[in-house]
Protein backbone atom coordinates (compact mmCIF):
# COMPACT_ATOMS: atom_id res chain seq x y z
CA UNK A 1 0.00 0.00 0.00
CA UNK A 2 2.39 2.62 0.91
CA UNK A 3 4.94 1.31 -2.04
CA UNK A 4 1.78 2.22 -4.05
CA UNK A 5 2.09 5.40 -2.32
CA UNK A 6 5.70 6.30 -2.88
CA UNK A 7 5.37 5.51 -6.72
CA UNK A 8 2.31 7.35 -7.40
CA UNK A 9 3.76 10.46 -5.49
CA UNK A 10 6.85 10.14 -7.46
CA UNK A 11 5.12 10.06 -10.82
CA UNK A 12 2.65 12.83 -9.89
CA UNK A 13 5.82 15.33 -9.05
CA UNK A 14 7.70 13.73 -12.47
CA UNK A 15 4.37 14.64 -14.29
CA UNK A 16 4.20 18.31 -12.49
CA UNK A 17 8.02 18.83 -13.48
CA UNK A 18 7.70 17.77 -17.27
CA UNK A 19 4.60 20.18 -17.22
CA UNK A 20 6.74 23.06 -15.68
CA UNK A 21 9.56 22.49 -18.82
CA UNK A 22 6.82 22.37 -21.30
CA UNK A 23 4.99 25.37 -20.29
CA UNK A 24 6.61 27.99 -17.60
CA UNK A 25 9.51 29.71 -20.62
CA UNK A 26 11.13 31.43 -17.16
CA UNK A 27 14.58 29.18 -16.87
CA UNK A 28 14.50 29.68 -12.79
CA UNK A 29 11.14 27.65 -13.06
CA UNK A 30 12.64 25.57 -15.52
CA UNK A 31 15.45 24.97 -13.25
CA UNK A 32 13.11 24.27 -10.32
CA UNK A 33 11.13 21.90 -12.99
CA UNK A 34 14.37 19.76 -13.48
CA UNK A 35 14.65 19.37 -9.66
CA UNK A 36 10.96 18.06 -9.42
CA UNK A 37 11.38 15.57 -11.55
CA UNK A 38 14.69 14.56 -10.08
CA UNK A 39 13.03 14.30 -6.97
CA UNK A 40 10.59 12.45 -8.62
CA UNK A 41 13.17 9.79 -10.13
CA UNK A 42 14.30 9.30 -6.76
CA UNK A 43 11.63 9.06 -5.06
CA UNK A 44 10.53 5.88 -7.20
CA UNK A 45 14.30 4.03 -6.80
CA UNK A 46 14.10 4.45 -2.99
CA UNK A 47 10.35 3.16 -3.20
CA UNK A 48 11.80 0.14 -5.70
CA UNK A 49 14.56 -0.74 -2.87
CA UNK A 50 11.66 -1.32 -0.23
CA UNK A 51 10.17 -4.40 -1.99
CA UNK A 52 11.41 -7.19 -0.53
CA UNK A 53 12.14 -8.14 3.34
CA UNK A 54 15.31 -6.53 4.45
CA UNK A 55 15.79 -2.77 2.86
CA UNK A 56 18.24 -2.38 0.12
CA UNK A 57 21.00 -0.15 0.86
CA UNK A 58 22.31 0.60 -2.44
CA UNK A 59 19.08 3.02 -3.24
CA UNK A 60 19.62 4.87 -0.91
CA UNK A 61 23.63 5.50 -1.80
CA UNK A 62 22.60 6.13 -5.28
CA UNK A 63 19.81 8.65 -4.24
CA UNK A 64 22.58 10.84 -2.50
CA UNK A 65 25.00 10.41 -4.92
CA UNK A 66 22.05 11.97 -7.44
CA UNK A 67 21.39 14.28 -5.34
CA UNK A 68 24.56 16.33 -4.99
CA UNK A 69 24.43 15.57 -8.66
CA UNK A 70 21.62 17.47 -9.26
CA UNK A 71 22.68 20.13 -6.22
CA UNK A 72 26.08 20.60 -8.30
CA UNK A 73 24.08 20.76 -11.66
CA UNK A 74 21.09 23.40 -10.40
CA UNK A 75 24.14 25.62 -9.17
CA UNK A 76 25.74 25.91 -12.06
CA UNK A 77 22.51 26.33 -13.88
CA UNK A 78 21.50 29.60 -11.51
CA UNK A 79 24.74 31.09 -11.79
CA UNK A 80 24.23 30.84 -15.47
CA UNK A 81 20.99 32.51 -15.36
CA UNK A 82 22.14 35.10 -12.71
CA UNK A 83 25.18 36.25 -14.98
CA UNK A 84 22.60 36.12 -18.47
CA UNK A 85 20.16 38.29 -16.64
CA UNK A 86 22.96 40.35 -15.10
CA UNK A 87 24.23 40.50 -19.11
CA UNK A 88 21.51 41.34 -20.72
CA UNK A 89 18.20 41.39 -18.76
CA UNK A 90 17.30 38.27 -19.97
CA UNK A 91 15.05 36.08 -17.43
CA UNK A 92 13.80 33.49 -20.64
CA UNK A 93 15.73 32.43 -23.77
CA UNK A 94 15.67 34.40 -26.68
CA UNK A 95 13.90 33.07 -29.47
CA UNK A 96 16.04 31.87 -32.52
CA UNK A 97 13.66 33.52 -35.01
CA UNK A 98 13.15 37.17 -33.48
CA UNK A 99 16.23 37.26 -31.12
CA UNK A 100 16.05 40.57 -28.82
CA UNK B 1 46.30 -1.32 -13.19
CA UNK B 2 48.12 1.51 -11.79
CA UNK B 3 47.78 3.97 -14.88
CA UNK B 4 44.19 2.87 -15.41
CA UNK B 5 43.76 4.65 -11.82
CA UNK B 6 45.78 7.60 -12.55
CA UNK B 7 44.21 8.00 -15.71
CA UNK B 8 40.78 8.66 -13.93
CA UNK B 9 42.36 9.92 -10.61
CA UNK B 10 44.33 12.24 -11.77
CA UNK B 11 43.05 14.72 -14.01
CA UNK B 12 40.55 15.66 -10.92
CA UNK B 13 43.33 16.27 -8.62
CA UNK B 14 45.14 18.37 -11.04
CA UNK B 15 41.87 20.41 -11.49
CA UNK B 16 41.67 20.75 -7.51
CA UNK B 17 45.47 21.89 -7.95
CA UNK B 18 44.86 24.23 -10.36
CA UNK B 19 42.53 26.15 -8.20
CA UNK B 20 44.07 25.54 -4.88
CA UNK B 21 47.55 26.87 -6.04
CA UNK B 22 48.27 30.33 -6.38
CA UNK B 23 47.47 31.83 -9.94
CA UNK B 24 51.09 31.47 -11.23
CA UNK B 25 51.77 28.09 -10.81
CA UNK B 26 48.31 27.13 -12.45
CA UNK B 27 49.54 26.66 -15.99
CA UNK B 28 52.47 24.57 -15.10
CA UNK B 29 50.54 22.30 -12.82
CA UNK B 30 47.77 21.55 -15.60
CA UNK B 31 50.86 21.28 -18.05
CA UNK B 32 52.65 18.53 -16.04
CA UNK B 33 49.18 17.05 -14.81
CA UNK B 34 47.96 16.82 -18.64
CA UNK B 35 51.22 15.15 -19.70
CA UNK B 36 51.02 12.64 -16.72
CA UNK B 37 47.64 11.89 -17.61
CA UNK B 38 48.92 11.16 -21.48
CA UNK B 39 51.66 8.70 -20.43
CA UNK B 40 49.40 7.12 -18.35
CA UNK B 41 46.86 6.58 -21.27
CA UNK B 42 49.48 5.31 -23.42
CA UNK B 43 51.15 2.91 -20.63
CA UNK B 44 47.11 1.89 -20.14
CA UNK B 45 46.55 1.09 -24.01
CA UNK B 46 50.21 -1.03 -24.33
CA UNK B 47 48.54 -3.17 -20.81
CA UNK B 48 45.40 -3.59 -23.03
CA UNK B 49 46.94 -4.41 -26.03
CA UNK B 50 49.49 -7.14 -24.54
CA UNK B 51 47.16 -8.71 -21.51
CA UNK B 52 43.68 -8.05 -22.81
CA UNK B 53 41.15 -6.11 -20.89
CA UNK B 54 42.51 -4.28 -17.58
CA UNK B 55 39.84 -4.88 -14.76
CA UNK B 56 39.46 -3.08 -11.38
CA UNK B 57 37.07 -3.89 -8.58
CA UNK B 58 36.42 -0.44 -7.14
CA UNK B 59 37.32 -0.88 -3.09
CA UNK B 60 37.55 -4.96 -3.77
CA UNK B 61 33.66 -4.57 -3.58
CA UNK B 62 32.41 -7.30 -6.43
CA UNK B 63 29.40 -5.89 -8.59
CA UNK B 64 26.08 -6.31 -7.63
CA UNK B 65 27.04 -4.63 -4.53
CA UNK B 66 30.36 -2.89 -5.89
CA UNK B 67 31.24 -0.69 -9.14
CA UNK B 68 33.91 -2.28 -12.06
CA UNK B 69 35.95 -0.34 -14.16
CA UNK B 70 37.05 -2.26 -17.26
CA UNK B 71 39.08 -0.87 -20.00
CA UNK B 72 38.60 -3.07 -22.99
CA UNK B 73 40.05 -2.13 -26.54
CA UNK B 74 37.66 0.43 -27.53
CA UNK B 75 37.70 2.18 -24.01
CA UNK B 76 41.49 1.89 -24.57
CA UNK B 77 41.47 3.43 -28.37
CA UNK B 78 39.28 5.91 -26.68
CA UNK B 79 41.65 7.21 -23.57
CA UNK B 80 44.32 7.17 -26.17
CA UNK B 81 42.47 9.25 -28.73
CA UNK B 82 41.34 11.77 -25.67
CA UNK B 83 44.89 11.87 -24.39
CA UNK B 84 46.20 13.10 -27.95
CA UNK B 85 43.41 15.34 -28.04
CA UNK B 86 43.52 16.69 -24.70
CA UNK B 87 47.11 17.00 -25.07
CA UNK B 88 47.16 19.35 -28.16
CA UNK B 89 44.12 21.21 -26.73
CA UNK B 90 46.39 22.20 -23.45
CA UNK B 91 49.43 23.13 -25.79
CA UNK B 92 47.15 25.52 -28.39
CA UNK B 93 45.52 26.81 -25.20
CA UNK B 94 49.13 27.91 -23.54
CA UNK B 95 49.49 30.11 -25.82
CA UNK B 96 45.56 30.90 -26.99
CA UNK B 97 44.50 31.00 -23.53
CA UNK B 98 47.00 33.15 -22.31
CA UNK B 99 45.98 35.90 -19.93
CA UNK B 100 46.30 38.81 -22.06
CA UNK B 101 44.67 37.28 -25.09
CA UNK B 102 41.64 35.69 -23.81
CA UNK B 103 41.34 37.66 -20.31
CA UNK B 104 42.02 36.34 -17.01
CA UNK B 105 38.78 34.96 -16.01
CA UNK B 106 38.62 32.98 -18.95
CA UNK B 107 42.40 32.24 -18.85
CA UNK B 108 42.11 31.02 -14.87
CA UNK B 109 38.68 29.12 -15.59
CA UNK B 110 39.80 27.40 -18.84
CA UNK B 111 42.79 24.77 -17.39
CA UNK B 112 40.54 23.20 -14.41
CA UNK B 113 37.73 22.47 -16.52
CA UNK B 114 39.77 20.95 -19.20
CA UNK B 115 40.87 18.66 -17.10
CA UNK B 116 37.50 17.87 -14.82
CA UNK B 117 36.04 16.93 -18.87
CA UNK B 118 38.75 14.84 -19.52
CA UNK B 119 38.52 13.03 -15.81
CA UNK B 120 34.93 12.80 -16.09
CA UNK B 121 35.56 11.48 -19.95
CA UNK B 122 37.74 8.94 -18.82
CA UNK B 123 35.64 7.63 -16.24
CA UNK B 124 32.68 7.07 -18.67
CA UNK B 125 34.59 5.10 -20.91
CA UNK B 126 35.62 2.33 -18.21
CA UNK B 127 32.43 2.54 -16.06
CA UNK B 128 30.34 -0.70 -16.23
CA UNK B 129 27.63 0.58 -13.76
CA UNK B 130 25.01 2.64 -15.35
CA UNK B 131 24.49 4.74 -12.06
CA UNK B 132 28.55 5.54 -12.04
CA UNK B 133 27.90 6.17 -16.14
CA UNK B 134 25.28 8.17 -14.92
CA UNK B 135 27.46 10.49 -12.41
CA UNK B 136 30.30 10.56 -15.15
CA UNK B 137 27.87 11.83 -17.67
CA UNK B 138 26.59 14.55 -15.23
CA UNK B 139 30.17 15.48 -14.10
CA UNK B 140 31.24 15.58 -18.15
CA UNK B 141 28.03 17.83 -19.11
CA UNK B 142 28.52 20.68 -16.78
CA UNK B 143 32.06 20.77 -17.12
CA UNK B 144 31.43 21.43 -21.15
CA UNK B 145 28.61 23.79 -19.91
CA UNK B 146 30.91 26.00 -18.12
CA UNK B 147 33.34 25.71 -20.86
CA UNK B 148 30.30 27.15 -23.77
CA UNK B 149 29.93 30.35 -21.16
CA UNK B 150 33.65 30.73 -20.40
CA UNK B 151 33.67 34.11 -22.44
CA UNK B 152 30.70 35.58 -20.90
CA UNK B 153 29.26 37.33 -23.19
CA UNK B 154 25.38 37.33 -23.54
CA UNK B 155 25.31 35.48 -26.93
CA UNK B 156 27.86 32.26 -24.59
CA UNK B 157 25.02 32.31 -21.40
CA UNK B 158 22.27 31.40 -23.90
CA UNK B 159 24.47 29.30 -26.04
CA UNK B 160 25.34 27.39 -22.23
CA UNK B 161 21.93 27.51 -21.15
CA UNK B 162 20.29 26.12 -24.37
CA UNK B 163 22.91 23.61 -23.85
CA UNK B 164 22.17 23.04 -20.22
CA UNK B 165 18.74 22.48 -20.94
CA UNK B 166 18.85 19.73 -23.50
CA UNK B 167 21.88 18.66 -21.32
CA UNK B 168 19.88 18.03 -17.90
CA UNK B 169 16.37 16.80 -19.90
CA UNK B 170 19.25 14.27 -21.35
CA UNK B 171 20.32 13.52 -18.08
CA UNK B 172 17.11 12.98 -16.27
CA UNK B 173 15.36 10.51 -19.53
CA UNK B 174 18.42 8.30 -18.74
CA UNK B 175 18.32 8.30 -14.96
CA UNK B 176 14.70 7.43 -15.38
CA UNK B 177 15.67 4.16 -17.71
CA UNK B 178 18.46 3.66 -14.68
CA UNK B 179 15.43 3.48 -11.95
CA UNK B 180 13.56 1.10 -14.00
CA UNK B 181 16.18 -0.80 -14.54
CA UNK B 182 16.81 -1.37 -10.95
CA UNK B 183 13.22 -1.69 -9.91
CA UNK B 184 13.40 -4.69 -12.81
CA UNK B 185 16.51 -6.32 -11.84
CA UNK B 186 18.45 -4.98 -8.61
CA UNK B 187 21.71 -4.28 -10.44
CA UNK B 188 23.24 -2.01 -12.65
CA UNK B 189 26.29 -3.75 -13.85
CA UNK B 190 26.19 -4.38 -17.39
CA UNK B 191 27.67 -7.77 -17.24
CA UNK B 192 25.20 -8.83 -15.02
CA UNK B 193 22.55 -7.01 -16.96
CA UNK B 194 23.43 -9.12 -20.21
CA UNK B 195 22.72 -12.52 -18.05
CA UNK B 196 19.71 -11.24 -16.54
CA UNK B 197 15.88 -12.72 -17.05
CA UNK B 198 14.18 -10.72 -19.30
CA UNK B 199 11.52 -8.35 -17.19
CA UNK B 200 8.96 -6.75 -18.63
CA UNK B 201 10.01 -3.06 -18.14
CA UNK B 202 13.09 -3.92 -19.80
CA UNK B 203 12.12 -2.34 -23.64
CA UNK B 204 10.90 1.08 -21.67
CA UNK B 205 13.83 1.23 -19.74
CA UNK B 206 16.17 1.35 -22.97
CA UNK B 207 13.72 3.35 -24.92
CA UNK B 208 14.10 6.16 -22.34
CA UNK B 209 17.98 5.97 -21.46
CA UNK B 210 18.56 5.87 -25.72
CA UNK B 211 16.59 9.13 -25.91
CA UNK B 212 18.70 11.17 -23.14
CA UNK B 213 21.58 9.98 -25.17
CA UNK B 214 20.32 10.68 -28.38
CA UNK B 215 20.21 14.14 -26.87
CA UNK B 216 23.52 14.30 -25.70
CA UNK B 217 24.75 13.04 -28.50
CA UNK B 218 23.02 15.97 -30.50
CA UNK B 219 21.79 13.44 -33.09
CA UNK B 220 18.78 15.06 -35.36
CA UNK B 221 16.74 16.36 -34.65
CA UNK B 222 18.33 16.97 -31.24
CA UNK B 223 20.87 18.65 -33.09
CA UNK B 224 20.17 22.51 -32.54
CA UNK B 225 21.74 23.28 -29.39
CA UNK B 226 25.22 21.84 -30.76
CA UNK B 227 26.06 24.31 -33.18
CA UNK B 228 25.46 27.69 -31.14
CA UNK B 229 27.18 26.17 -28.30
CA UNK B 230 30.61 24.77 -29.92
CA UNK B 231 30.64 28.05 -32.03
CA UNK B 232 30.21 30.25 -28.62
CA UNK B 233 33.37 28.70 -26.91
CA UNK B 234 37.09 29.74 -27.33
CA UNK B 235 38.39 27.48 -29.96
CA UNK B 236 40.47 25.21 -27.44
CA UNK B 237 37.62 24.36 -25.72
CA UNK B 238 35.15 23.81 -29.07
CA UNK B 239 38.03 21.61 -29.70
CA UNK B 240 37.09 19.38 -26.73
CA UNK B 241 33.63 19.77 -27.12
CA UNK B 242 32.66 18.63 -30.79
CA UNK B 243 35.95 16.14 -30.52
CA UNK B 244 35.11 14.16 -27.80
CA UNK B 245 32.15 14.87 -25.76
CA UNK B 246 29.72 13.15 -27.57
CA UNK B 247 31.97 10.59 -28.23
CA UNK B 248 30.84 9.52 -24.40
CA UNK B 249 27.11 8.94 -24.70
CA UNK B 250 27.69 7.37 -27.84
CA UNK B 251 30.06 4.86 -26.28
CA UNK B 252 27.45 4.47 -23.36
CA UNK B 253 24.65 4.10 -26.53
CA UNK B 254 27.05 1.19 -27.73
CA UNK B 255 27.38 -0.63 -24.09
CA UNK B 256 23.88 -0.84 -24.16
CA UNK B 257 22.64 -2.00 -27.13
CA UNK B 258 25.70 -4.46 -27.81
CA UNK B 259 26.39 -5.56 -24.43
CA UNK B 260 23.77 -4.72 -21.54
CA UNK B 261 20.77 -5.35 -23.63
CA UNK B 262 21.57 -6.93 -26.89
CA UNK B 263 18.07 -9.67 -27.49
CA UNK B 264 16.37 -5.94 -27.43
CA UNK B 265 17.10 -4.57 -30.50
CA UNK B 266 14.09 -5.67 -32.75
CA UNK B 267 14.59 -4.11 -36.72
CA UNK B 268 12.30 -1.31 -36.02
CA UNK B 269 14.31 0.52 -33.69
CA UNK B 270 18.11 -0.40 -35.37
CA UNK B 271 16.39 1.25 -39.09
CA UNK B 272 15.01 4.39 -36.68
CA UNK B 273 18.48 5.08 -34.80
CA UNK B 274 20.39 4.77 -38.32
CA UNK B 275 17.59 7.18 -40.10
CA UNK B 276 18.49 9.38 -37.96
CA UNK B 277 21.56 9.26 -38.20
CA UNK B 278 21.53 9.43 -41.92
CA UNK B 279 19.24 12.33 -41.59
CA UNK B 280 22.04 14.24 -39.55
CA UNK B 281 24.34 13.19 -42.09
CA UNK B 282 22.50 15.25 -44.99
CA UNK B 283 21.03 17.81 -42.96
CA UNK B 284 24.17 18.70 -40.78
CA UNK B 285 25.93 19.17 -44.16
CA UNK B 286 23.50 20.94 -46.01
CA UNK B 287 23.43 23.43 -42.70
CA UNK B 288 26.98 23.59 -43.30
CA UNK B 289 27.12 24.61 -46.57
CA UNK B 290 25.26 27.58 -45.84
CA UNK B 291 27.06 28.79 -42.90
CA UNK B 292 29.29 31.93 -43.41
CA UNK B 293 31.72 31.44 -40.59
CA UNK B 294 34.34 29.20 -40.22
CA UNK B 295 33.54 27.96 -36.73
CA UNK B 296 29.76 27.06 -37.32
CA UNK B 297 30.93 25.10 -40.87
CA UNK B 298 33.05 23.20 -38.38
CA UNK B 299 30.44 22.72 -35.71
CA UNK B 300 27.51 21.90 -38.25
CA UNK B 301 30.23 19.37 -40.29
CA UNK B 302 30.02 17.72 -36.48
CA UNK B 303 26.53 17.46 -36.75
CA UNK B 304 26.70 15.56 -39.58
CA UNK B 305 30.16 13.57 -38.96
CA UNK B 306 28.17 12.15 -35.57
CA UNK B 307 25.39 10.57 -38.45
CA UNK B 308 27.34 7.95 -39.33
CA UNK B 309 28.57 6.57 -36.38
CA UNK B 310 24.94 5.58 -35.96
CA UNK B 311 24.82 3.59 -38.80
CA UNK B 312 26.50 0.91 -36.77
CA UNK B 313 22.94 -0.41 -35.30
CA UNK B 314 21.21 -2.00 -38.46
CA UNK B 315 24.85 -2.98 -40.14
CA UNK B 316 26.76 -4.23 -37.13
CA UNK B 317 28.75 -7.76 -37.75
CA UNK B 318 31.15 -9.59 -39.38
CA UNK B 319 34.27 -10.78 -38.09
CA UNK B 320 37.66 -9.16 -37.52
CA UNK B 321 39.62 -10.84 -39.19
CA UNK B 322 43.44 -10.01 -39.51
CA UNK B 323 42.84 -7.72 -42.57
CA UNK B 324 40.85 -4.62 -41.73
CA UNK B 325 38.67 -4.65 -44.82
CA UNK B 326 37.36 -7.78 -43.86
CA UNK B 327 35.91 -7.04 -40.60
CA UNK B 328 32.34 -5.55 -39.49
CA UNK B 329 30.54 -2.40 -39.11
CA UNK B 330 31.51 -2.06 -35.75
CA UNK B 331 35.03 -1.31 -36.16
CA UNK B 332 34.32 1.16 -38.88
CA UNK B 333 32.10 2.99 -36.56
CA UNK B 334 34.53 3.43 -33.75
CA UNK B 335 37.37 4.18 -36.57
CA UNK B 336 34.67 7.16 -37.36
CA UNK B 337 35.13 7.94 -33.77
CA UNK B 338 38.27 8.06 -33.36
CA UNK B 339 39.25 9.63 -36.62
CA UNK B 340 36.45 12.30 -36.32
CA UNK B 341 37.75 13.38 -32.80
CA UNK B 342 41.20 13.98 -34.32
CA UNK B 343 40.51 15.59 -37.37
CA UNK B 344 37.76 17.68 -35.59
CA UNK B 345 40.17 18.87 -33.01
CA UNK B 346 42.36 19.94 -35.12
CA UNK B 347 40.09 22.23 -37.50
CA UNK B 348 38.58 24.25 -34.26
CA UNK B 349 42.37 24.64 -33.69
CA UNK B 350 43.35 26.06 -36.59
CA UNK B 351 39.87 28.57 -36.67
CA UNK B 352 41.38 29.54 -33.03
CA UNK B 353 44.79 30.31 -35.07
CA UNK B 354 42.53 32.33 -37.92
CA UNK B 355 40.94 34.25 -35.30
CA UNK B 356 44.08 35.42 -33.68
CA UNK B 357 46.10 36.38 -36.56
CA UNK B 358 43.09 38.16 -38.28
CA UNK B 359 40.56 38.80 -35.56
CA UNK B 360 37.69 36.98 -36.96
CA UNK B 361 36.46 33.38 -38.66
CA UNK B 362 34.58 34.98 -41.79
CA UNK B 363 35.49 32.94 -44.83
CA UNK B 364 35.78 36.88 -46.33
CA UNK B 365 38.12 37.95 -43.58
CA UNK B 366 40.07 35.09 -44.20
CA UNK B 367 40.98 34.83 -47.89
CA UNK B 368 44.43 34.31 -48.20
CA UNK B 369 45.04 33.36 -45.21
CA UNK B 370 47.43 30.14 -46.12
CA UNK B 371 49.81 32.42 -47.84
CA UNK B 372 51.02 34.28 -44.65
CA UNK B 373 50.33 30.86 -42.51
CA UNK B 374 50.90 27.74 -44.63
CA UNK B 375 51.44 25.89 -41.84
CA UNK B 376 47.77 26.42 -41.00
CA UNK B 377 46.14 26.15 -44.12
CA UNK B 378 47.84 22.21 -44.56
CA UNK B 379 46.40 21.65 -41.43
CA UNK B 380 42.92 22.00 -42.56
CA UNK B 381 43.55 20.05 -45.61
CA UNK B 382 44.60 17.24 -44.13
CA UNK B 383 41.72 17.30 -41.85
CA UNK B 384 39.57 18.21 -44.29
CA UNK B 385 41.32 14.82 -46.41
CA UNK B 386 39.73 12.89 -43.22
CA UNK B 387 36.34 14.45 -42.92
CA UNK B 388 35.37 14.34 -46.63
CA UNK B 389 36.73 9.96 -46.31
CA UNK B 390 39.11 10.43 -48.92
CA UNK B 391 41.99 8.13 -48.86
CA UNK B 392 44.37 7.33 -47.14
CA UNK B 393 42.76 9.04 -43.85
CA UNK B 394 41.27 7.55 -40.91
CA UNK B 395 37.91 8.56 -41.88
CA UNK B 396 38.56 7.08 -45.22
CA UNK B 397 39.09 3.55 -43.26
CA UNK B 398 35.60 3.84 -41.43
CA UNK B 399 33.82 4.55 -44.24
CA UNK B 400 34.82 1.90 -46.37
CA UNK B 401 34.15 -0.39 -43.90
CA UNK B 402 30.42 1.10 -43.08
CA UNK B 403 30.22 0.78 -46.92
CA UNK B 404 31.72 -2.90 -47.57
CA UNK B 405 29.15 -4.13 -44.35
CA UNK B 406 26.42 -2.29 -45.68
CA UNK B 407 26.74 -4.00 -49.36
CA UNK B 408 27.06 -7.62 -47.51
CA UNK B 409 24.29 -7.19 -45.43
CA UNK B 410 22.72 -5.99 -48.66
CA UNK B 411 21.66 -2.58 -47.15
CA UNK B 412 22.73 -0.49 -49.86
CA UNK B 413 20.47 2.84 -48.78
CA UNK B 414 23.18 3.21 -46.32
CA UNK B 415 25.89 3.29 -48.72
CA UNK B 416 24.38 6.55 -50.91
CA UNK B 417 24.26 7.83 -47.39
CA UNK B 418 28.25 7.19 -47.04
CA UNK B 419 28.79 8.35 -50.23
CA UNK B 420 26.38 11.26 -50.59
CA UNK B 421 27.43 12.79 -46.99
CA UNK B 422 31.22 12.51 -48.33
CA UNK B 423 30.30 14.65 -51.03
CA UNK B 424 28.39 16.92 -49.44
CA UNK B 425 31.82 17.18 -46.61
CA UNK B 426 33.51 18.26 -49.93
CA UNK B 427 31.64 20.99 -50.81
CA UNK B 428 30.81 22.53 -47.49
CA UNK B 429 35.09 22.13 -46.65
CA UNK B 430 36.25 23.53 -50.20
CA UNK B 431 34.66 27.10 -49.18
CA UNK B 432 36.83 27.39 -46.12
CA UNK B 433 39.93 25.88 -47.98
CA UNK B 434 38.70 27.92 -51.35
CA UNK B 435 39.26 30.98 -49.22
CA UNK B 436 42.42 30.10 -47.18
CA UNK B 437 44.34 29.46 -50.75
CA UNK B 438 43.50 32.43 -52.76
CA UNK B 439 46.02 34.65 -53.39
CA UNK B 440 44.47 37.84 -52.67
CA UNK B 441 45.04 38.79 -48.88
CA UNK B 442 42.57 40.73 -47.52
CA UNK B 443 43.56 42.03 -43.84
CA UNK B 444 46.94 42.49 -42.24
CA UNK B 445 47.65 38.99 -40.42
CA UNK B 446 48.85 38.84 -36.88
CA UNK B 447 51.68 36.64 -36.45
CA UNK B 448 51.02 33.06 -34.76
CA UNK B 449 53.80 31.24 -33.01
CA UNK B 450 55.46 28.30 -34.93
CA UNK B 451 54.68 25.81 -32.34
CA UNK B 452 51.25 27.00 -32.18
CA UNK B 453 50.79 26.37 -35.85
CA UNK B 454 52.39 23.22 -35.69
CA UNK B 455 49.66 21.75 -33.23
CA UNK B 456 46.67 21.66 -35.33
CA UNK B 457 48.82 19.87 -38.15
CA UNK B 458 50.24 17.44 -36.10
CA UNK B 459 46.61 16.45 -35.25
CA UNK B 460 45.53 16.18 -38.50
CA UNK B 461 48.14 14.15 -39.39
CA UNK B 462 48.05 11.84 -36.69
CA UNK B 463 44.26 11.30 -38.02
CA UNK B 464 45.46 10.32 -41.41
CA UNK B 465 48.32 7.97 -39.75
CA UNK B 466 44.98 6.11 -38.27
CA UNK B 467 44.29 5.40 -42.23
CA UNK B 468 47.80 4.39 -43.05
CA UNK B 469 48.84 2.38 -40.34
CA UNK B 470 45.27 1.24 -39.47
CA UNK B 471 46.23 -2.26 -38.30
CA UNK B 472 47.22 -1.69 -34.80
CA UNK B 473 43.99 0.57 -34.08
CA UNK B 474 42.16 -2.42 -35.48
CA UNK B 475 43.69 -4.87 -33.76
CA UNK B 476 43.16 -3.03 -30.37
CA UNK B 477 39.55 -2.55 -31.04
CA UNK B 478 39.03 -6.31 -31.19
CA UNK B 479 40.54 -6.92 -27.48
CA UNK B 480 36.96 -7.36 -25.82
CA UNK B 481 34.44 -6.56 -28.52
CA UNK B 482 31.17 -7.59 -27.83
CA UNK B 483 29.73 -10.81 -29.04
CA UNK B 484 27.11 -9.24 -30.59
CA UNK B 485 29.44 -6.93 -32.39
CA UNK B 486 30.84 -9.86 -34.01
CA UNK B 487 27.61 -11.24 -35.24
CA UNK B 488 25.26 -8.35 -35.59
CA UNK B 489 22.60 -7.49 -33.40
Amino acid sequence: MSLTVFAMTGASLVGLGIYGLLALPQLLRRIISFNLIGSGLFLFLGAAGARGEAVDAVPQALIITGIVVALAASALAVGLVVALARRSGLVVLPDEANPR
Amino acid sequence: MTALVIVLALPLAGALAVIALPVRAAVPVALSATALTALSALVLAASVWQGGPVTLMVGGWQPPLGIALQADGLAAALIVMSALVVGAVAMAAWFEMAAARAGPRAAFGFWPLMLLLWGALNAVYVSRDLFNLYVGLELLSLAAVALVAISGTAQALVAALRYMIFALAGSLLYLAGVVLVYAGHGTLDIGLLSARSPAPGDALALGLMTAGLLAKTALFPFHVWLPPAHASAPAPASALLSALVPKASFLILIRLWFEAMPELASTAALLMLAGLGAIAVIWGGVLALVQSRLKLIVAYSTVAQLGYMFLVFPLAGGDGSAQPWAAGAWTGAMFQALSHGLAKAAMFLVAGICIAAVGSDRLGDLRGLARALPMTGFAFALAAITLMGLPPSGGFTAKYLLMTSAFAAGQWPWALVLAGGGLLAAAYLYRPLAALFTRDARLPVHPVARAWQGVPLALAALAVLLGLLSAAPFDLLQIGRPEPAVEGL
